[in-house]
């Protein structure tokens, strides 16, 4: 034995003193609000310009809806999102990096079922030169054969990764499970129709689709918005069309009903994925909806993380949160758990639910997600990136910035009996689909059991 | 951006504070940094560092269960915690009227977190659902963090698996939770970082009247972790059942960085020049021009660039196809440090790493999250919050001859290198 002595774990925990009260909060002062230009210029972009200058940098997000409903349309419209920025008549790939890096710049594209969103930022003294490789990929990108092919390539060896990562098997059976064949549900083409994706299609979806009309530009930083939308205008006179880019077909209202047990073999954990219809972002009720959410599973102190992680020990992390689309919201609900406690965890999440309706949410737990709602938006709009993500956001879904100055005042105005309302009509169980990922072996006995889930 | 004021004082405890003054909006971001991480923790308890970290969020003396997360989110605020080879922190950002409750929380758990049986049983429960996330049931889990280390380094500190080991995880007791708390949780062994928007004296009067009183006790003295370089190219195999691809991590010792800081920072551009960017040169080299790899990256800290003390890792990692063999591209990774060795990168290609870290700080500056915890590791590893601000400019004077040298001291013959098979390739 050592001669060092510890306390005990006991010991540890108390003093002379004991407990102390919590300190009151202190005087929130507001956020400045900026100076901002939200105009649609004669291509019929939308460009929303913020000046931000806590630090000498600019964001740019731009968003262009790029559904398509043909075959090919989710592996063309991959290969263009990952070929858009390596060339044009002016630069090749390693030109569009290196004139990029001069100005501390990246940007890059991704594409999903509902649009092709390009994002970046620069120094803010770099904004040309930022803005000029922009509109250089979006009026001269020639997507040369070599770059199509090797991307191609590529792309067939990242969706073979992307395909043996638990969340995203998770995530296409949850997509297949609620929307069928609707193009939202095919968010990663088949490796064999990059194949079949040829450096002629991909040039004739950037023509047909890659389009301003309707598409969303935001700039937010230490930038003269009136200035910054004349660069805009003048470096993007050249992108034109009379077409507009292409929305994403209407999404059918989510049918309830049983949850489907998808088999994995072998699997250490699973996956639990619940869903149901909601409001739309733009809807008077959905700041009522927003702190129903929250106290059933939308952040740390909700009734579903207490139950199953704090209590229960049986998952890292639960969430709930709001998938939105141009018109259309549903809510999911999440969790992976080990196999030996999914059944019981799955039961438990469904109890939670059944819970928001028959035990409604208290002034304090309606309270405590209010707060959470106003403060979280404060801070994670307080970076350049962050108020940037969130415009681009708002602006596909048609709101701009006000929308978001005013939402802290509405979420203080909802009452508890909105709340309680909010969770009756959209989170009982019985309104819910969805998916469990894990393996059947194992888990089948049980879920037979409690019923509710559809054995495969 | 000019670099923020920063004030600090020690309080007679021990406790170093870190003030960050910032107007621009109305958030505060708190973190307390302790000078422990999982290279701390003892033999048979791999991942206790972490697992402690957990337990630090269970409650305190004022504080029952759930109480924690509860006060910060209903001020508006989110929290976290994370815990590294040399360093745990915990950590709040809220609007700026919470900061005395954030204060309060730190306190109270510094002076007397609630440990019991209950708790540590459901966090070894949690630990292991994240392990199992984050490790076990996904696909290149844990690479190379978790396995490239004990293929370099022959050390239990330096070689162990930080996540921890299900059955040690499962031995932890209240008792080594209780020496773990007593030795390393001493003020005198943490700092303190305020940042964002706040009255400095205030901001002073609320840290004097929060910790003042948290007791001082013994810190521990710093154990070296130091270890010879390897001799000759270790070689490992890790098989995970669920890769998809062949992958490949090489991984070489930097330079201390506690006594030459240069030399680490070049290593830092090396990295960039190699593979920050399609004009890099092995992704123009590897990715693009001849291919061998899907994806290539190259950096320079196992945790990222100046996150612990020596030693730490200079990583080479890339995903490739079967067809190509790991010689193949540790080949060509030789051939091009080869190039740089001889005659350093170009002026072009140092003043575009320049510019992009320069761009990387400041965006990393604007969330107050990342500011107010590169201030606080910066100085407790380094003695000085002022040099997450500095970088950029460091990074700017490294010389085309600095990084020739960097590259000159990743030998073949003084590496690791770890190969993951396909899942299923190896039959």
């Amino acid at each position: 034995m050592t001669t060092t002595s510890y306390r005990t774990a006991e010991q540890i925990g108390h003093t002379e003193q004991g407990p102390r009260p919590l300190p009151a909060l202190g005087e929130q002062t507001a956020a400045a609000q900026p100076s901002l230009v939200d105009t649609v210029l004669p291509n019929g972009l939308r460009v929303i310009a913020v000046r931000k200058e806590s630090v000498p940098m600019v964001e740019v997000r731009l968003r262009i809806p790029f559904a398509g409903t043909e075959r090919l349309h989710s592996a063309r419209a991959e290969v263009l999102a990952n070929t858009l920025l390596t060339g044009t008549e002016r630069r090749d790939r390693a030109q569009f990096d290196t004139d990029l890096a001069a100005v501390g710049g990246d940007l890059s594209s991704v594409v999903d079922p509902e649009r092709l969103s390009v994002g970046g930022s620069a120094l803010a003294s770099g904004l040309d030169v930022l803005l000029d490789v922009l509109a250089d990929a979006l009026t001269g990108a020639v997507y040369r054969d070599e770059e199509v092919a090797r991307e191609s390539e590529r792309l067939v060896e990242r969706i073979t990764m992307a395909r043996s990562q638990p969340s995203v098997i998770a995530r296409e059976a949850l997509q297949k499970h609620r929307y069928g064949d609707h193009p939202f549900a095919k968010e990663m083409p088949e490796a064999a129709e990059i194949g079949e994706v040829t450096p002629e299609q991909v040039r004739a979806l950037h023509k047909a689709s890659v389009l301003p009309r309707g598409s969303l530009l935001v700039l937010v930083g230490d930038i003269d918005p009136d200035a910054a939308v004349a660069t805009v205008g003048t470096v993007l006179s050249g992108w034109q069309s009379d077409a507009s880019a292409v929305e994403l077909p209407a999404l059918p209202v989510l049918t309830p009903g049983d949850v489907r047990l998808v088999h994995r073999p072998g699997a250490v954990q699973s996956q639990i994925r619940l869903s149901a219809q909601t409001l739309p972002r733009t809807d008077p009720g959905y700041s009522a909806l927003q702190v129903a959410n929250l106290v059933y599973g939308g952040y740390f102190s909700s009734r579903l993380v207490e139950n199953i992680r704090e209590d229960k020990g049986y998952t890292y992390g639960a969430h709930s949160y709001f998938e939105f689309t141009k018109d259309n919201a549903t809510v999911l609900v999440e969790a992976d758990t080990a196999s030996g406690v999914t059944p019981a965890a799955f039961w438990e999440t469904r109890y939670e639910l059944g819970r928001l309706v028959l035990s409604p949410p208290s002034a304090s737990e309606v309270d405590n997600a209010r707060q959470y709602a106003i403060g979280s938006l404060l801070t994670s709009t307080s970076s350049q990136a962050g108020l940037c993500a969130t415009l681009a956001a708002l602006g596909a879904l048609g709101l701009s910035y006000e929308w978001l100055r005013d939402q802290p005042m509405r979420i203080a105005d909802v009452t508890v009996e909105q709340v309680t309302e909010a969770a009756e009509k959209y989170f009982a169980p019985t309104k819910f689909t969805g998916i469990v990922v894990g393996d059947a072996d194992v888990l089948a006995p049980q879920f037979r059991a409690i019923g509710g889930v559809v054995l495969p | 951006m000019a670099a923020p004021e920063l004030h600090r004082f020690t309080l007679p405890n021990g406790l170093r504070v870190v003030l960050a003054p910032d107007r621009t909006a109305p958030v505060v971001g708190v973190s307390v940094h302790y000078d422990v991480g999982f290279r701390s923790e003892p033999e048979g308890r791999t991942g206790f560092a972490h697992l402690f970290e957990h337990l630090m969020f269970q409650g305190s003396e004022s504080l029952e269960k759930l109480a924690h997360f509860r006060h910060v989110q209903s001020s508006g605020g989110t929290f976290n915690g994370s815990t590294h080879p040399d360093y745990t922190d915990y950590f709040e950002t809220l609007p700026s009227a919470a900061l005395e409750r954030a204060l309060f929380l730190e306190a109270d758990r510094m002076r007397a977190p609630r440990i019991t049986q209950e708790n540590l049983n459901n966090q070894i429960d949690v630990v292991k659902e994240e392990i199992r996330l984050r490790v076990l049931n996904t696909p290149y889990g844990g690479f190379p963090w978790i396995w490239l280390p004990p293929v370099l380094y022959s050390t239990f500190p330096n070689a162990h698996n930080g996540y921890g080991d299900f059955t040690e995880l499962e031995q932890a007791n209240l008792d080594d939770c209780a020496q773990f708390f007593d030795t390393y949780y001493a003020p005198g062994n943490a700092v303190l970082t305020v940042a964002g928007d706040f009255a400095v004296a205030h901001a002073t009067e609320l840290v004097n009247k929060h910790f003042g009183d948290v007791p001082a006790r013994p810190t521990p003295a710093r154990p070296s972790f130091a270890e010879p370089h390897p001799q000759g190219e270790q070689r490992a195999v890790h098989e995970d059942p669920h890769a998809p691809l062949p992958a490949l991590a090489v991984g070489y010792r930097l330079p201390d960085p506690g006594t030459d800081l240069d030399g680490y920072l070049a290593n830092v551009v090396l990295a960039a020049v190699l593979s920050d960017g399609d004009a890099s040169r092995l992704q123009q080299r590897m990715v693009h021009r001849e291919p061998l790899v899907t994806d290539i990256s190259v950096g320079a800290g196992l945790f990222g660039p100046l996150d612990a003390r020596d030693p730490d890792t200079f990583t080479v990692t890339a995903m490739h196809s079967p067809e190509v063999s790991e010689d193949r591209i540790l080949g060509v990774l030789d051939d091009e440090l080869e190039k740089l060795a001889a005659t350093g990168p170009q002026e072009d290609e140092l003043a575009r790493v320049a510019a992009r870290w320069a761009a990387s700080m400041h965006r990393e500056h604007d969330r107050i999250t990342s500011r107010t915890l590169s201030f606080g590791a910066s100085e407790l590893l380094h003695g000085r919050a002022e040099l997450a601000s500095e970088l950029p400019e460091r990074i700017r004077a490294v010389t085309t001859e600095q990084v020739a040298a960097a590259a000159k001291a990743l030998r073949p013959d003084s590496r690791a290198v770890l190969v993951v098979p396909a899942a299923g390739g190896n039959k």
